[in-house]
């Protein structure tokens, strides 16, 4: 089975702070990891290895540093990594990121199983999955909470989320799943695996090396624009009860039943 | 650009009868189609759902756009995406809204993908201004620590997901009607790798989502004894719990009572939170509230400056007093 896991490297939610002012993210400081859910994903792309055979290659588009983070998926269990990197891929909107990312597993040949994330921390569209399931012209199942082989890996038997439960679905290779959180628990990096990502050669594609169009890519292929960012604020509304809390606790209970949300 | 007309809002079903979630996308489709002088339409796609094209119009629809086929009884995205891309593609509206659903997740970026044109995921404010008919989408990103205005000035259609609870459901107006338009459903259409084995309940319907109390266990909580005194407290009023992520990722509630960016989005009549610092993603999740209680003993937390009523305390202090008080008026009633 040849299975692609997509990575996306974006700041550390623990070291990220925000700019009222500007409306932006502050940049100094901030660490870059692998986008949390991706972990699982590459998890999931592992245990299947595991289970029937085959190869996981982990992709990621991003700047040149972005190479890190697929050494850290080879430590994690990745067999190689391809990073996708060209000024041009800059900008992209989630249209242009499938784009680029649908040429780079159609050169990987023939692939059985993709793998993401179900969103980004950052971006947190959760677009890029199923955008490029439909490049690929193959079914994507998202979001889902289990994956187990059927037929020795010839299809896959997943979950599926729905509104107060779930699915059980059976789905035919090609595929691309998105993962959530509850699906495994990623492993830690391996000794093995660190020796293996240290020594790991991580090819480079660019633009040209995918065959692109340039008008597609990047900033240029993307029809979204962002026009504005800011740090969204409120008005206080607030009334604060005073008191011991039996008279705090009395007080919230007469308001509660005024406004009839409380029975009297 | 001129030739691409008209509001559309992607339909989906509930037990029962239409999801809410599209209603409160027809409330606003309908104010968006009345500033562009235009007319909304809802595409229904699945089995039996014609049923429920005639009841639309009272909500707003000129017209219904219909897909019943048996096979598209469960949902799956091949055919899904096809059968609404297809449809736009030839009659050219110049807006697409549809639901933030594990369905419109599912789907919907497909079906732009399709189209080669943009989508923005989960918004939170839609405007348009009739001179330029841009659509102004307003969403979180970062887990709403930032809120980011995205438009799509040279593609068409314009398209959006927005989650359930964000808009309010308008009130019907009986009588009105909306034309209904059979949608034919071809085999290459119908094709697809996936197929539904069998479908799992898990949860009572509604839940979380339409509860009119909601009674959130912060970090501050703490694990054992006042998880307990939440779920009293949500027996005496007919709340559901709640949890922010600092909860679920400690293990202490299931991931699904999760609210905020990475959860559920609700907009409840009363939302109480005990122990809620009130950071931004978890913010974005529940301040479409009628009536914010908050409970924190640091007078400065952020979320006093949202809630209606705060108390300065600590929660194993405050909580048994408020669960003695509901209880007491229970039993003397
Ligand atoms: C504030 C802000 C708002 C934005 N809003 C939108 C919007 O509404 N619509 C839109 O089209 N774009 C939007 N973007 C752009 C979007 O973030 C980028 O297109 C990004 O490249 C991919 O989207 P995502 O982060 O949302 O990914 P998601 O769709 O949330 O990612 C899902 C999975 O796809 C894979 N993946 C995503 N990106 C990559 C990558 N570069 N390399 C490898 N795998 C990847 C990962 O497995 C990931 O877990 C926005 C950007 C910003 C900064
Ligand atoms: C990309 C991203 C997405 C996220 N998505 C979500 C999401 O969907 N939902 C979500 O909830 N979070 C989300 N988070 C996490 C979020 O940023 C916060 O970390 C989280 O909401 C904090 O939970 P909390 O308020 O329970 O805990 P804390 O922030 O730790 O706050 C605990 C509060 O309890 C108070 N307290 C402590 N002890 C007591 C006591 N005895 N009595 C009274 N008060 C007490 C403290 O003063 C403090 O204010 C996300 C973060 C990121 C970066």
């Amino acid at each position: 089975m040849k299975i692609v896991v997509c990575i996306k490297q974006v700041p550390d939610e623990k070291t990220v702070r925000f700019d009222p002012e500007k409306g932006t993210l502050i940049r100094e400081g901030t660490a870059a990891v692998i986008n949390p859910l991706d972990l699982h994903a590459l998890e999931a792309g592992v245990q299947l290895r595991e289970a029937v055979g085959g190869e996981v290659i982990a992709v990621s588009m991003g700047p040149p540093q972005a190479e890190e983070a697929l050494r850290e998926a080879i430590s994690r269990g990745a067999d190689r990594g391809v990073l996708l990197s060209d000024r041009a891929f800059a900008g992209a909107d989630t249209l242009a990121t499938t784009y680029a990312l649908h040429l780079a597993v159609g050169r990987l040949g023939p692939v059985d199983v993709v793998l993401c994330g179900r969103q980004t921390s950052d971006g947190d569209t959760a677009q890029v999955g199923p955008g490029l399931a439909a490049r690929m012209d193959v079914p994507c199942v998202a979001g889902v909470t289990r994956v187990e082989p059927v037929d020795g890996g010839a299809a896959l038997r997943v979950h599926r989320p729905r509104e107060g439960g779930y699915d059980v679905v059976q789905v035919r290779l090609p595929c691309v799943l998105t993962v959530a959180a509850e699906l495994n628990s990623p492993r830690v990096p391996s000794l093995k695996g660190k020796m293996a990502a240290k020594k790991a050669e991580i090819p480079v594609w660019t633009g040209a090396d995918l065959g692109a169009d340039p008008g597609r890519l990047g900033m240029a292929g993307s029809p979204t624009r962002v026009v504005e960012t800011f740090v969204p604020s409120f008005d206080a509304r607030r009334e604060m009860l005073e008191g011991s809390p039996e008279a705090q606790v009395e007080a919230l209970l007469e308001r509660l039943r005024a406004a009839g949300v409380l029975a009297r | 650009m001129e030739q691409w007309q008209g509001i559309w809002v992607v339909g989906e079903t509930a037990p029962g009868g239409v999801a809410p979630v599209t209603l409160e996308l027809m409330s606003k489709g309908r104010l968006l189609a009345d500033k562009l002088g235009t007319d909304l339409s809802v595409v229904l796609i699945g089995h039996g759902v014609g049923a429920l094209a005639e009841g639309l119009g009272a909500h707003g629809a000129d017209r219904v756009y219909v897909a019943d086929h048996p096979e598209l009884a469960d949902f799956a995205d091949e055919p899904y995406a096809r059968i609404l891309a297809d449809l736009a593609a030839r009659e050219r509206p110049e807006v697409i809204l549809a639901g933030a659903t594990a369905t419109g997740r599912g789907f919907i970026p497909r079906v732009a993908t399709l189209l080669e044109t943009g989508l923005t995921a989960d918004c939170v404010d839609l405007d348009v201004d009739p001179a330029d008919r841009i659509l102004r989408q307003t969403r979180p990103a970062w887990g709403g620590n930032l809120m980011a205005t995205i438009v799509c000035p040279d593609r068409r259609p314009q398209m959006a997901t927005v989650r359930p609870n964000v808009f309010r459901a308008a009130k019907p107006e009986p009588g009105r009607r909306a034309e209904v338009v059979p949608v034919a459903v071809d085999e290459a259409q119908l094709r697809r790798g996936i197929e539904v084995l069998e479908h799992v309940e898990t949860e009572a319907s509604g839940g979380l989502r339409e509860a009119e109390i909601v009674v959130t266990a912060g970090r501050g909580v703490g694990p054992g004894e006042g998880l307990e005194l939440l779920r009293r407290l949500c027996e005496l009023v007919g709340g559901e719990l709640a949890a922010t992520r600092a909860v679920t990722d400690a293990g202490w509630l299931p991931h699904r009572c999760m609210i905020g960016q990475t959860g559920e989005t609700v907009a409840p009549r009363l939302y109480m939170g005990f122990g809620v610092s009130g950071a931004m993603p978890h913010v974005v999740g529940m301040q479409g509230a009628e009536i914010v209680v908050a409970v924190n003993k640091d007078p400065k937390a952020p979320i006093f400056d949202l809630a209606t009523y705060g108390i300065v305390g600590d929660v194993h202090e405050i909580l048994p007093v408020l669960v003695e008080r509901l209880r007491g008026r229970k039993d003397s009633a």
